[in-house]
């Protein structure tokens, strides 16, 4: 059988007819058997490896620090304006301006300290699920339902129709879960229903790397700081949560203790760790080094998912928006709640610290977003 | 189907064998995984809150941020004479 097709259609074609994109040797003494036995031992000792440098817990080492004080945050803006759930948020490197995305299938940047929308763009599809700011504050990328990731150049004319500049970046075989640009305007990240990461060249559209090893949908992903190297970590519907060197296309790390999908991922400040967020009610935290969960953030009172979590600048606090309408807002070191917020009227659906910490804003299902500070 | 440059890409059926290839897969990426090194808890517990502390002075939302310096802050109301 002979194909002639680019590179980008025939990776999508062999996903659809759901062969095998593993190339690799196998030796003669290598039987089904015998592997799944070396997989069962290897599995075995990855367990006992991590068991034993478990000799304390996180809390235990921070219960010499200082408490934290009271913490009275509030709603200090709202942005209405779209006409159905909020699903997706990012901020521009200004820290001013806010990109959203809403069921409705419509985008809007905000400048949120005025609450004046700046630009509209209508998606061709409903349930715009990502959406993303470029470095350059040049741009916008979305997606959802249409499984692609494209890219809208931001024009400093109101009146301009951004949707003819669109460029459409990613293709994926299922609804684009998240994206997000590198460090530049040149790449974008993007997580999918289908399975995959995925990391493209904007300009070209063309696919640089995939990234293959959860079995279920991937909900969420994010980019570790720029000083810590090239790596992300996944979060997905398989309840693992991976990380990846973005140039091999290899999962470095895989971790598997929530109960349920995990909705976010954010990496702790210092690239050492990072935090996830589940429909099992709980956020956990995981260190890289010891390659192993450190940390539940979990309440018997607390029942419902959390959608979206991020860290303050010194990575002390941790912010979750659940689905039970609240935020909760928990000491990462000693693992206990400090704050939970009121204020939304349906489910947080996402979440992300503003970038020169001072504020951090949320979206939900209520239509609005909402600026904590 | 597409505009990008076209090859030429030939199938090769090979029932029967992907199970195989998954499972040696799997078995290099467990390999690669059990032998990368690990600290201990306290090492890396030490570390984070170690992080924690340094930064704590720069962290607005733990230190918080007057109204003048923060933009989200109410501001004291101008009233025009």
């Amino acid at each position: 059988d002979f194909l002639h097709i680019c590179k980008q259609c025939f990776i999508l074609w062999l996903r659809e007819k759901q062969f095998s994109l593993f190339f690799c040797e196998v030796q003669p003494n290598e039987t089904l058997t015998n592997l799944k036995a070396e997989s069962d031992t290897l599995k075995t000792k990855l367990e006992d490896e991590r068991a034993k440098l478990h000799d304390v817990e996180l809390h235990q080492v921070a219960e010499k620090v200082d408490g934290l004080g009271q913490f009275i945050m509030k709603t200090r803006r709202t942005l209405k304006g779209h006409g159905n759930k909020v699903l997706c948020m990012d901020w521009c490197k200004d820290k001013r301006r806010i990109v959203s995305s809403s069921q409705d299938g419509k985008v809007i940047v905000w400048d949120a300290f005025t609450t004046n929308k700046e630009h509209a763009v209508t998606m061709p599809c409903t349930w715009v699920m990502a959406c993303a700011y470029a470095p350059s504050g040049c741009a916008v990328a979305c997606g959802g339902l249409d499984n692609k990731c494209s890219v809208y150049p931001l024009s400093l004319d109101k009146n301009e129709n951004l949707a003819a500049k669109k460029k459409s970046v990613a293709m994926h075989t299922n609804y684009l879960s998240a994206c997000s640009f590198t460090n530049s305007d040149m790449q974008i990240l993007t997580s999918s229903g289908d399975g995959t990461c995925a990391l493209w060249d904007v300009e070209s559209g063309q696919l640089l790397q995939s990234f293959h090893g959860h079995t279920a949908d991937v909900l969420c992903l994010d980019l570790a700081p720029s000083e810590t190297g090239n790596t992300f970590v996944s979060g997905g519907c398989d309840k693992k949560a991976n990380v990846w060197d973005m140039r091999s296309g290899q999962c470095i790390q895989s971790f598997e203790t929530h109960e349920s999908d995990i909705n976010s991922v954010r990496y702790y400040p210092s690239g050492d760790a990072f935090a996830s967020g589940s429909d099992d009610a709980t956020c956990r935290l995981y260190d890289l080094r010891a390659d192993r969960e450190v940390a539940i953030y979990s309440k018997e009172s607390i029942i419902f998912g959390a959608s979206s979590v991020d860290f303050s600048l010194s990575g002390r606090l941790l912010f979750g928006g659940y689905n039970d309408y609240t935020i909760n807002v928990w000491d990462v070191l000693k693992g206990t709640r400090v704050s939970i917020l009121f204020g939304h009227e349906n489910r947080v659906s996402t979440l992300r610290l503003s970038p020169d910490g001072t504020a951090f804003c949320t979206g939900s299902w209520d239509h609005t977003l909402r600026i904590w500070a | 189907m597409c505009d990008h440059q076209c090859f030429v890409y030939e199938i090769v059926k090979m029932s029967g064998s992907s199970n195989l290839v998954a499972m040696k897969k799997i078995v290099q990426q467990l390999r690669f995984e059990a032998s990368i090194n690990r600290v201990k808890v306290s090492q890396a517990a030490a570390d984070l809150q170690q992080f924690c502390m340094q930064n704590a002075l720069q962290d607005p939302l733990l230190t918080g941020v007057s109204s003048s310096t923060n933009p989200f802050r109410p501001q004291k109301v101008c009233s025009f004479l």
